[in-house]
């Protein structure tokens, strides 16, 4: 599903990511656990192909593809997904305008016809009605005046409907209180599958308590210091990051 | 000061005046005397006023548009005019300057109203236009008034007595179908007091060099309420000017929507007189491209207590078009407990596009609430980048971002057929696949 090679990546002259290794099979979790600036939602946005950034070395493979060649609309279209720290808002385009302009650019990148009106509104209700939401979210602009849990919430329901292959979730859980962790939590079981991955970046071990993950890598000063299975954020809870770190140097 | 210019209109349109409609109302014939003197003296509005430091008109002298002195019986294409004639209202349209009996539809008006052309007005309705012609605008305030004054051909009368509530909107779609001509219109509209109407004004044109230059009068009665719409979709190599000046009554209500779109130099004079507790909102869309000078310039006088007025005004500039927002509210002595607000905001697309905007307060009473706030920028590369990251390409979200920032002025429009029709012209600047309008 992607490969992740000795990937280098530069902010300006300061190198963030310094040699970074991840190989991610189809249906699995990765969670990519660190302090706050060891380059893990630089690591998130390169994989989406945000601006701003200057890979310096090293190579990511996308379902065969080089990842890093391709802008990233035609990313998100190959089924890559990025569900944002800080989901932006955009005052006077309705939720609902753009999740459908989105799923018919995947549906055309994938040469499938595109979703009419009728279609797409029996398609989205199910959806609303699995995370929860009020379908007056639907009509509103996206994420403008939304709370951030409702924030959250919106983009684990774009996830829902664009189905991606590869989902890459920045500091999900963040800035939500229990029940809303709980809510996001059950939407992204929900699309679990055989054939979809994940990749979680961050910082608090709480989310794993209800989203378990198959690995967990310790990134720290733009590598990654340390991998195990879900037992090492539990062990990451109990001694702090300090331990890694230290282990590392 | 340069006083010897004298423009070459005084001396080409020396002789029109005989054809110009109201020639036997010695009031009118004063008027228009009068005005032909004030133009004569100072010829069209130099760089060197302050209210047209952005605006040079300069090359509306260099040509020379010529009135025509009636109806031309040249085709009309009668589907393009169409498509910009609304259904389901009361339409005066005027083509080159002058009535259209043909196209003009008005069944079923009450009896107590009057919607006519302004020709037919002079003869029909002498009286009333008596009183209130001229009334709303100085010919001193700038020549383009007295220009109008002087010679204009035709127009809208539009009167509405009290209490009455018109159903259906009115709309005066002023049309140019010929090359170098030139279309001088005057409206007055005199809605008495309680009296409730909405009227749409569209000026279109064939792709010509033409200028138009219509001004209208506005009255607005005690605790009437008007809607006022503007779409000026004027051909690219035409020059526009547009001048509306409003007095509202005691607890009137006026709501103006100004959409500029089209012409290669437009400008627009909104000036709104305030009552007593009376309350008007000035909204304006402008969208510029290639090389197009669009101007607006609004002006309220707050001159009794308890009035509000809010003004919002949005413009989107591309390649090296030129946005031009000088917005003046003057609060009179008298006007305590005003409340005004005003904003601009412009969205630059390109590097070579640039906006003006000059909001200015002036405030003479000690017990008013004013604001105005202003802001000229560019699109949010995060908020392309979140669309990027949501499957759309670049230039699509830069188009969905841009018709968001302009459809908060179309969403106000409460007319259905008006709204669809600008909504349309908007999508038309940019485009996006798949749009389902309702989810707009």
């Amino acid at each position: 599903m992607l490969s992740i090679k000795n990937l280098h990546v530069n902010v300006g002259d300061k190198p963030i990511l310094k040699g970074i290794n991840l190989q991610v099979n189809p249906g699995e979790i990765h969670a990519i656990m660190g302090p706050n600036g060891s380059g893990k939602s630089t690591l998130a946005h390169i994989l989406s192909g945000k601006g701003g950034y200057e890979v310096t070395g090293g190579s990511v493979t996308y379902q065969g593809k080089d990842l890093l060649e391709m802008p990233p609309e035609i990313r998100a279209r190959e089924g890559v997904f990025l569900a944002f720290q800080y989901p932006v808002e955009i005052p006077g385009v309705s939720n609902i305008y753009l999740l459908k302009a989105a799923l018919n650019s995947i549906r055309k990148h994938n040469g499938q016809p595109e979703v009419d009106a009728m279609d797409f509104l029996t398609l989205i209700k199910g959806k609303v009605r699995l995370l929860d939401m009020d379908e007056k979210f639907l009509y509103r602009a996206v994420n403008e005046g939304f709370s951030g849990g409702e924030k959250k919430r919106n983009e684990i329901l774009q996830m829902a409907i664009l189905e991606p292959r590869l989902c890459i979730l920045d500091e999900t859980d963040s800035g939500l209180d229990i029940d809303a962790l709980k809510v996001v939590a059950e939407g992204v079981n929900s699309l679990r599958s055989p054939d979809r991955s994940f990749v979680m970046v961050t910082h608090y071990q709480r989310l794993l308590d209800y989203i378990k993950p198959d690995f967990v890598h310790v990134l720290a000063h733009g590598q990654i210091v340390k991998s195990g299975g879900a037992e090492l954020a539990l062990e990451l809870e109990e001694k702090g990051y300090s331990w890694v770190e230290q282990a590392a140097a | 000061m340069n006083t010897a210019t004298t423009s070459r209109y005084t001396s080409e349109y020396r002789n029109i005046g005989p054809a110009l409609p109201g020639k036997i109302l010695p009031w009118l014939q004063q008027l228009r005397a009068e005005a032909l003197v004030q133009f004569s003296a100072h010829g069209f509005p130099s760089p060197r006023e302050e209210e047209w430091r952005y605006t040079n008109v300069s090359a509306i002298e260099k040509k020379l548009f010529s009135p025509l002195a009636n109806l031309s019986a040249s085709q009309i294409d009668v589907s393009w005019l169409k498509s910009y004639q609304l259904e389901d209202v009361w339409s005066v349209v005027l083509v080159d300057g002058h009535f259209s009996a043909e196209f003009s539809v008005l069944d079923g008006l009450p009896e107590t109203v009057s919607v006519m052309g302004m020709a037919d007005a002079l003869t029909k309705q002498p009286e009333l236009l008596e009183a209130y012609l001229g009334r709303a605008v100085n010919n001193a305030e700038h020549s383009f008034i007295a220009f109008n004054t002087a010679w204009f051909t035709d127009g809208l009368f539009v009167h509405v007595p009290a209490r009455q509530v018109l159903e259906k909107p009115i709309q005066v779609l002023h049309i140019a179908t010929q090359a170098d001509v030139l279309a001088t219109t005057r409206t007055v509209i005199i809605a008495d007091e309680m009296a409730e109407l909405r009227v749409i004004e569209t000026f279109a044109g064939l792709a010509n060099a033409y200028l138009s230059a219509a001004v209208m009068e506005v009255f607005v009665g005690a605790n009437a309420d008007m809607t006022l719409y503007k779409m000026q979709s004027e051909s690219e190599k035409a020059y526009h000017f547009g001048g509306t000046y409003i007095k509202q009554a005691r607890d009137a209500r006026f709501t103006h929507h100004n959409f500029a779109f089209g012409g290669l130099l437009a400008r627009s004079d909104i000036h709104v007189d305030l009552d007593y507790a009376s309350a008007c909102e000035l909204n304006g869309l402008y969208l510029g491209v290639k090389r197009q000078h669009i101007d607006n310039h609004t002006r309220i006088n707050h001159l009794k207590p308890h009035a509000s007025s809010r003004e919002l005004y949005k413009g989107v500039l591309d390649d090296r078009a030129r946005g031009v927002f000088q917005g003046r509210v003057i609060v009179a002595e008298d006007a305590q407990k005003t409340d005004s607000q005003m904003n601009n905001r412009n969205l630059l697309l390109s590097d070579d596009a640039e906006a003006d905007t000059k909001p200015q307060l002036e405030i003479y009473a000690d017990d008013v609430k004013c604001g105005h706030g202003v802001t000229v920028g560019q699109l949010d590369e995060s908020s392309i980048f979140y669309l990027q990251s949501r499957c759309i390409d670049e230039e699509t979200a830069r188009n969905m971002l841009t018709f968001a920032f302009a459809n908060e002025m179309v969403d106000k429009i409460k007319i259905k057929g008006l709204h669809d029709m600008i909504l349309e012209q908007v999508l038309l600047r940019f485009p996006q696949e798949g749009v389902e309008k309702e989810w707009l």
